[in-house]
């Protein structure tokens, strides 16, 4: 009774996983940042982004398709911005009428949230492929290269660590709960609404006071260890003369493609 | 000391016959791991049952079919009653399953709210529910630990709390994993006082052969997934071929 619903590290022997972890982050996040930058209806570019991506997919081992499969859990999120497409700009197309509201959709608002929608799909798919061949011990480490605070990468790390204790403790205590919701012939079982309820309250309550005292005895073993502050790895990663090479191919195809989008 | 409990009403239809039935049970964990092989058991009512094993031979994943956790299939009749999602919530009422870890088990900041959360869920008058959770507490010899807050017991006393949760549904069935894990001499004498008392058929887990000696005058030895052996426990424990053949030792 584990949850590892969490992990999306997928192991594989590929270029793409033995590449060193800081130029895995640099370039996805270079590449999230250029997809932001494009405007909107350069589908040109748009296109060469997916290329890059589906380029990446294949040297992952993973398949050509991997991130494109996974990909559509972002899609609720990007409809957030269907909004834009009542942007009153360019030629109206049609007129609904719902009630007292009318909407105009308009050619230059379709062509807004087609962008929105593939920017985010790009950078999704990048975010996915990331996580997809790195793993998390790895991610963090490079993070700290990159000079994020120690205070944030530890909590990160230690976040990810105790999801899964966490998400086990949830279970224990649902199973505990639904093992004693019995029933007896002729009477109405289950309670009222504000009972249950409550007790749904009191056990989120007992979620946190026993995280908490975990926290304390965890930290208390750390001590003991002879924690001070900072996590060591011993997976030392040196940049090689391929490293360097892929993260200069990846930044120049980032610039061609800003260049491609500005013509 | 034989308690009694002081209720009559609220009861589960009276039924002839054993209390548990187990025919040809299977079960495999998501991950594909099998953890039951065609388990087969009887259980008559009034018995006193100990069920013994290595770590993973199934006994808390049978355990956990008992009252219908885990598995789905019409395998396990209890009461009378076949275990399927109709009938579930009356066999919770007549399995009394109580964790290995108490801290599994204690879900609500007092002693008292957590014992009276089976009553409370089943529907019960008020006053009913007092009787119930003084009865429990009294009979786990905890009646002074009502308004206590559960996380800061010791963890005998966490144990007998939580027998006492289930008690106070007055259950058929006592089914109890690993109860004697982790206490020290005293507790241990108080739980086996305690179990030996309490007047309910029960099927415990246990690795202390001694407390099955004691209690228990039939045993049951699982090894992956299957049930090995199953007779009187003082016959059973003359059998040092059989015991060493799946890692226990004669007390």
């Amino acid at each position: 009774m584990h949850a590892d619903a969490f992990d999306r590290y997928y192991h594989a022997e590929s270029p793409l996983h033995r590449l060193d972890p800081r130029v895995k982050v640099f370039l996805t996040v270079a590449f999230i940042l250029s997809n932001a930058l494009l405007s909107d209806g350069v589908w040109a570019a748009f296109g060469l982004a997916w290329l890059l991506i589906l380029f990446a997919n294949r040297f992952s081992g993973l398949g050509v398709e991997f991130s494109f499969k996974r990909s559509f859990i972002a899609l609720p999120f990007a409809l957030a911005a269907v909004s834009a497409i009542f942007i009153p700009a360019g030629q109206p197309l049609a007129e609904w009428t719902i009630g007292p509201i009318q909407l105009v959709p308009t050619d230059f608002g379709l062509m807004r949230f087609a962008s929105i929608l593939l920017r985010s799909w790009l950078s999704v798919q990048a975010g996915i492929l990331l996580v997809a061949v790195t793993q998390f011990p790895d991610m963090i480490h490079a993070f700290e290269h990159l000079r994020v605070p120690a205070i944030l990468t530890t909590i990160i790390a230690f976040l990810y660590r105790y999801l899964f204790v966490l998400t086990d403790e949830v279970m224990r205590l649902l199973r505990a709960r639904e093992s004693r919701s019995a029933a007896l012939p002729g009477l109405k079982s289950g309670g009222s609404l504000f009972w249950r309820a409550r007790v749904a309250g009191n056990m989120a309550g007992q979620l946190f006071l026993r995280s908490y005292e975990r926290s304390d005895r965890i930290y208390n073993a750390m001590l003991a260890r002879g924690y001070q502050g900072q996590m060591r790895t011993l997976r030392s990663h040196t940049m090689t003369r391929r490293d360097w090479l892929i993260l200069s191919l990846g930044l120049f195809a980032l610039i061609f493609l800003q260049l491609l989008a500005r013509l | 000391m034989p308690h009694t409990h002081p209720t009559h009403h609220y009861q589960l239809p009276h039924f002839e016959g054993d209390i548990l039935q187990i025919t040809d049970l299977h079960f495999s964990y998501p991950d594909g791991h099998a953890a039951l092989h065609g388990i087969q058991l009887c259980l008559a009512q009034g018995e006193k049952v100990a069920l013994v094993g290595p770590n993973g031979a199934g006994k808390s994943t049978l355990m956990l079919h008992l009252n219908g956790i885990l598995g789905d299939s019409g395998a396990v009749t209890v009461a009378g009653l076949p275990l399927n999602p109709k009938t579930l919530p009356q066999i919770r009422a007549a399995v009394g399953l109580v964790f290995q870890n108490p801290d599994d088990q204690l879900f609500s900041p007092t002693v008292f709210e957590d014992v009276a959360f089976g009553p409370l869920h089943m529907g019960l008058p008020e006053a009913e529910i007092h009787i119930r959770v003084d009865a429990a507490l009294e009979s786990v010899r905890m009646s002074a630990y009502r308004e206590r807050l559960s996380h800061h017991l010791s963890v005998g006393e966490k144990k007998r709390i939580a027998i006492a949760t289930v008690l106070a549904m007055n259950p058929r069935l006592l089914v109890l994993d690993e109860p004697s894990a982790g206490l020290d001499p005293r507790a241990r004498r108080t739980l086996i006082h305690l179990l030996r008392d309490l007047p309910i058929t029960m099927l415990v887990s246990t690795h202390d052969l001694a407390l099955a000696k004691e209690l228990f005058p039939r045993m049951i030895i699982m090894d992956e997934g299957r049930i090995v052996a199953d007779g009187p426990t003082l016959e059973l424990l003359q059998d040092q071929g059989l015991l060493e053949a799946h890692g226990l030792e004669k007390p």
